[in-house]
């Protein structure tokens, strides 16, 4: 399936590669961050502030010649849990999926929790998800519990 | 990971507080036997606590054990910097179970995650404080000759206390009914409210110490209210005295009640009250050594006849 159509996207289709789409506008770069994308050699097209139907407006990532594990690309569900993967292989969007939280998350939130070891120690975070539909983490070591607008990343 | 680990009460099924009830019950009997012959003990208090260090001690020295440690970090490498990882694997160099209390929340969790000999939370800020829950719980059994079907009270500072928190988990397995008194700034925290929801268990909330409260319980778990933890001076002066306890507010009360108290206490019970046969706060102490003994035991998996 080629993109492109009525002149509206700027940029050129994928030959290979993943299309996160549906990103909400202000997460486009937490989940550039979370996925190290600032750490890839490949080209990549970010595109933020399109218009949707859907959401009003919308970031999209373009990603060449990548394909990324699950238990990687679900950590995005934490600021993104709209989005949807296309994976593109030979300019067809051979499959599309969507993320879900993993039931731990690991070194990605930060404790809110000042007094928490966490924050004291040279050492990974570790949040339980105790209400998916609401998503509240819990922290395995100061048991605080963290409501979805006070999550913050580290 | 160190199975054998105590870091909070939930690490404990009803099986196993069971057991650590039975255990304690033989040391009750008899405290001096030389089950830790031979072995090292570390007590390390990061944040000093007399009392509680105090406990543990007299606990592992009844026992034979011999113990190493400190009781106050401003003394030690990590005052320099050192990390708890690395203060936690030179003492597990050293000896064959480590008692640790830390002001950081998680401490003795990360420590049991790192460490290779059994970790014993002695409380880490104001998170958990297991060792205590249990000689409640003892406490509890021992008074009640039981744990089921009873009615407890907590009364007091039930936002902070902590060990109000886990005595609410610890006795959920046997199915008690609370009644949570306390001032409207100090209330019971709604995810223990929602956590006795979940588990069937019947409570009523109060901001009235009242006799009709007192003559039902068969344990009355008093705390301190603190004055720095009210932002409202004012309500603090409004409610400073009603949460105390007075002898002659037990006139009615059932026969088998029996007063707790975390310890230190302040004003929250009168003095008294130490005359009546239903206050057991020191005996309640002294049963933390007993509780101590069993856990420390159980943790090094040592027979106990």
């Amino acid at each position: 399936m080629k993109s492109g159509k009525n002149g509206k996207l700027l940029v050129a289709a994928l030959c290979n590669g993943t299309v996160i789409d549906h990103i909400p506008s202000d997460q486009v770069f937490k989940v550039v961050s979370l996925l190290n994308l600032d750490r890839l050699d490949t080209p990549i097209t970010i595109g933020n502030n399109l218009e949707s139907k859907k959401m009003g407006t919308k970031g999209i990532i373009k990603i060449d010649n990548k394909y990324f594990e699950e238990d990687q690309i679900n950590k995005i569900a934490l600021v993104a849990p709209k989005v949807v993967l296309n994976i593109i292989k030979n300019y067809d969007v051979t499959e599309k999926k969507t993320v879900t939280l993993p039931q731990t998350i690991v070194g990605i939130v930060k404790c809110n929790n000042p007094k928490c070891i966490t924050n004291n120690e040279p050492m990974s975070t570790h949040f339980e998800l105790v209400d998916r539909e609401n998503v509240v983490l819990s922290c395995r070591y100061c048991n605080l519990k963290i409501e979805k607008e006070d999550i913050t990343l580290l | 990971m160190n199975r054998r680990s105590l870091v909070s009460i939930t690490d404990y099924t009803k099986e196993d507080i069971l057991r650590i009830i039975s255990l304690t019950e033989k040391f009750d009997q008899n405290p001096n036997r030389r089950l830790l012959e031979g072995k090292v003990c570390a007590t390390l208090f990061f944040e000093p606590s007399t009392r509680t260090r105090l406990s543990f001690e007299t606990a592992i020295n009844r026992l034979g054990g011999r113990v190493i440690g400190f009781t106050d970090a401003a003394t030690t490498s990590s005052s320099k910097g050192e990390t708890l990882k690395d203060t936690i694997m030179m003492v597990g160099n050293y000896t064959d179970i480590i008692i640790m209390r830390h002001h950081l929340e998680g401490a003795a969790r990360y420590a049991s995650e790192v460490s290779r000999v059994p970790i014993i939370n002695a409380g880490d800020g104001a998170n958990q404080h297991p060792t205590q829950t249990m000689l409640d719980i003892y406490s509890i059994h021992k008074t009640q000759k039981g744990l089921e079907n009873l009615t407890i009270t907590l009364v007091g500072d039930l936002k902070y206390g902590r060990t109000v928190h886990s005595l609410i988990i610890g006795m959920s397995h046997f199915n008690p009914t609370f009644h949570f008194v306390a001032p409207e700034e100090l209330k019971l925290p709604d995810t223990y409210k929602t956590f006795c929801d979940e588990h069937g268990i019947e409570y009523h909330e109060h901001t009235d110490f009242s006799q009709e409260v007192i003559n039902q319980s068969d344990i009355l778990y008093m705390t301190r209210v603190q004055r720095e933890r009210f932002t409202d001076l004012m309500e603090y002066e409004k409610v400073k005295n009603v949460y105390i306890l007075k002898n002659d507010m037990l006139e009615d009360s059932k026969k088998n009640l029996r007063i707790l108290h975390p310890l230190p206490r302040v004003n929250e019970i009168q003095q008294d009250v130490d005359a009546n046969p239903k206050a057991y706060y020191f005996e309640q102490a002294k049963n933390g050594m007993f509780a101590r003994q069993a856990i420390i035991c159980d943790s090094l998996n040592i027979n106990v006849d």
